[in-house]
């Protein structure tokens, strides 16, 4: 294709910036959602994400204390700092002030209003503000409205928040607790029956290989309610126990697919000859063919893990539907998305919690996922 | 005991027993059942082989038999009974199926699901796959495109709720109608019928990596001949890519198409957390949970619909399976 030397460098630079918008494209959303995790609320709904390193211009109402008013000759005189109290409390520059909610930023800043209730207000840039008038202010103070940029505020408080009320700590270890021994007894038992279904010879094994492939693509939908139905009779019921059966189960034709291509496909030669030399079954598959299917064992491991850790049917049924046991999966559907609609922070940090695990272990292992995948679909 | 606890005994109760069974049965075949010797010794031998894969198999056979085949059966016998599965309903369940409009948008939604998704991400994969194996940053690129793959539907779904959000200071796609004009933000989930695209994107993002991995590695087996030949002849690049590298890797093509196709069949996360199933966006997969737990005759109908639908794929797969071990 690097044939016609003159359109070869306009062809290789729209190749690059296809590839960069490409790649733009796919990371945009995901940053945008690692971005407002760590922003302050009422930034996140002041200004875009994509505006995050820049002061947020948002609108606040004060309420002056009439307490604090000073009579100077004959005068009343409030006056304070906007930014001392309140939710504006911190630095930022008044870009605008007004005396009334519908035109919070009708003034400039130093100009001097009319207040409603008589007399004047002045609110300077750095939010030092004077109001002045003949009479006493009575039992409420005006009200200050006013503009003003907040420089851009990192916070943790979104994950704190998450962690601490909302009870996604308890979700993360739920998590953990279903995905672990769902990943480990499926390999073990998934191991076994590749070997016999790769190595040995027995009436049959053509039939059973293709029942593994036929049992790769059923839908688990079909499993919810007679599975449920059966762990309510023996007495499992909605729990733990259920769910690594669940997930032992449904794994199982992946594992047992991806193992048995990787076995089969290992050297007779070696497998043979040890069988010369005497071995039995049992050592050539636990001293010979498992560690040299280590690379499998792990594409596996991690097809697994990835799977269980992010799912969200089989935990919303085969687990109660308990605070206790939620998973952080159906803590994020359920819990916080309803109660926590429009509170995009805490949502923001909800969900990089529950995807920080999995994408450290696709960048750390992501070279034996890959070998998983092709060893599943290309032959 | 705490949970996580309980888990860390079950990992050593199911390990150990599953090592002890093989280890014990091996040991109890080879030294009780048929030991080596007596009689005639090389008869029990073969004996005990011809035994020993089945000992292997046992428990993988056991769970797969209990956790995927009964099911099959099991869901179709439910779902000819009534809600509370007393009385038995022939195929009532599913004419009551049939003659409810929101299970007919569910099957219409489905149906744009499974002919869009599949389709967008093996295309954008193959355009991805073929693109950054010609660049050194490739790798990387790669890796940023498959990304999205470790993610769960759930994070997925919330991620781009960001992106969807009806406001413009939260919403990327408002964001940009503001700066190019409009004034009023739009709720792009309750559009009716393109919402359902909007839903799509989100897998298709996902799934795009896929596609891609498994392209590439098809690419890159293609021999250089055919492409050095087609260059000879004359052929521009594009003619080179669509005329002479995709035809020769169709079958690999076909295998991401299905895999998709599959896949598009059981996700119901993304419609579960964005709409509920609300303003017309209803699948088959979250239509069937809304009846989870409060009819299971029903639920277990719109399963058994699935898994008609997928019938076509799995025995081709099975063909497929047959046709390489010979």
């Amino acid at each position: 294709m690097d044939g016609h030397a003159g359109a070869k460098s306009r062809l290789t630079w729209a190749v690059h910036l296809t590839v960069a918008a490409l790649v733009v494209l796919w990371l945009v959303p995901t940053v945008g959602l690692l971005v407002s995790s760590f922003r302050d609320r009422d930034q996140i709904s002041a200004s875009g994400w994509w505006e995050a390193p820049l002061p947020v211009e948002q609108t606040y109402r004060l309420r002056t204390d009439p307490g604090a008013a000073v009579e100077r000759h004959g005068r009343f005189v409030l006056s304070g700092n906007v930014f001392d109290s309140g939710d504006s409390a911190g630095t930022g520059t008044v870009t605008g002030f007004g005396v009334t909610g519908r035109a919070p930023a009708e003034f400039a800043p130093g100009a001097t209003a009319d207040l409603r209730g008589g007399g004047r207000l002045t609110v300077a840039a750095d939010g030092s503000f004077t109001a002045q008038a003949d009479a006493p202010f009575g039992r409420r103070g005006p009200t200050i409205y006013f503009e003003a940029e907040t420089p851009p505020k990192v916070t943790l408080d979104n994950y704190r928040m998450v962690l601490g009320a909302d009870g996604m700590d308890r979700a993360f270890v739920n998590t953990l607790t279903v995905t672990i021994p769902a990943t480990v007894i499926p390999i073990l038992i998934a191991a076994f029956a590749a070997y016999a279904l790769a190595w040995m010879e027995f009436p049959g094994r053509g039939l059973l290989i293709a029942a593994v492939v036929g049992l790769l693509v059923v839908p688990l939908q079909l499993a919810l309610v007679p599975l449920l139905r059966l762990h309510e009779a023996v007495g499992i019921g909605q729990s733990f126990m259920g769910i690594w059966f669940a997930h032992t189960g449904f794994g199982l034709p992946l594992a047992v697919y991806l193992l048995r291509n990787y076995m089969a496909g290992l050297p007779r030669d070696i497998i043979e000859s040890a069988k010369v030399d005497g071995a039995t079954d049992f050592q050539v598959f636990t001293r010979i063919v498992l560690p040299l299917s280590f690379p499998a064992l792990a594409s596996f491991a991690i097809f697994q893990f990835l799977w269980t850790w992010n799912d969200l049917l089989v935990a919303k049924v085969f687990l109660p539907a308990a605070s206790e046991t939620k998973v952080m999966t159906v803590k994020i559907a359920d819990d916080l998305l309803g109660s926590h609609g429009g509170d995009w922070g805490i949502l923001a940090a909800a969900a990089f919690i529950s995807m920080a695990v999995p994408l450290a272990v696709f960048f750390a292992l992501q070279r034996y996922l890959v070998r998983g995948l092709l060893a599943g679909s290309v032959k | 005991m705490s949970p996580l606890l309980q888990g860390m005994v079950t990992i050593l109760i199911g390990v150990g027993g599953c090592v002890g069974y093989f280890y014990a049965a091996n040991l109890l075949l080879d030294r009780v059942i048929f030991p080596p010797s007596g009689r005639d010794p090389g008869r029990n031998i073969s004996r005990a082989n011809a035994v020993r894969p089945w000992l292997f198999l046992a428990p993988a056979m056991a769970a797969l038999g209990l956790y995927l085949v009964y099911p099959v059966v099991g869901s179709f016998w439910r779902s000819l009974y009534n809600r509370d599965g007393g009385s038995f309903i022939g195929l009532g369940n599913y004419t009551d199926l049939a003659a409810d409009p929101a299970f007919r948008t569910a099957l219409f939604n489905n149906l744009l699901w499974v002919l869009v998704v599949p389709a967008a991400s093996t295309f954008l994969g193959l355009i991805a796959a073929q693109l950054t194996d010609r660049i050194r940053w490739g790798n990387i690129a790669k890796s940023m495109i498959f990304m999205p793959m470790a993610i769960s539907f759930v994070g997925a779904s919330l991620i781009w709720k960001f992106v969807y959000a009806n406001e413009a200071d939260i919403g990327l796609i408002n964001a940009i109608r503001a700066g190019l004009g409009f004034q009023d933000p739009i709720d792009v989930i309750q559009i009716p019928f393109w919402n359902t695209f909007f839903l799509m994107a989100i897998l298709i993002w996902i799934q795009t990596g896929f596609a891609m991995v498994i392209l590439s590695a098809a690419l890159r087996g293609i021999p250089d001949e055919t492409i050095e030949a087609a260059i000879l002849d004359g052929a521009n690049p594009f003619q080179i890519f669509f005329r002479v590298m995709v035809p020769q890797i169709t079958g690999t093509i076909v295998v991401v198409w299905t895999t998709i196709t599959i896949l598009v069949l059981k996700v119901f996360d993304i419609v579960y957390t964005m709409t509920g199933g609300n303003f017309g966006t209803q699948i088959l997969p979250s239509y069937m949970m809304s009846y989870m737990f409060k009819d299971d005759g029903r639920a277990t109908a719109v399963a058994f619909v699935i898994m008609l639908i997928v019938l076509p794929v799995m025995v081709w797969n099975i063909l497929q399976a047959r046709k390489e071990m010979r």
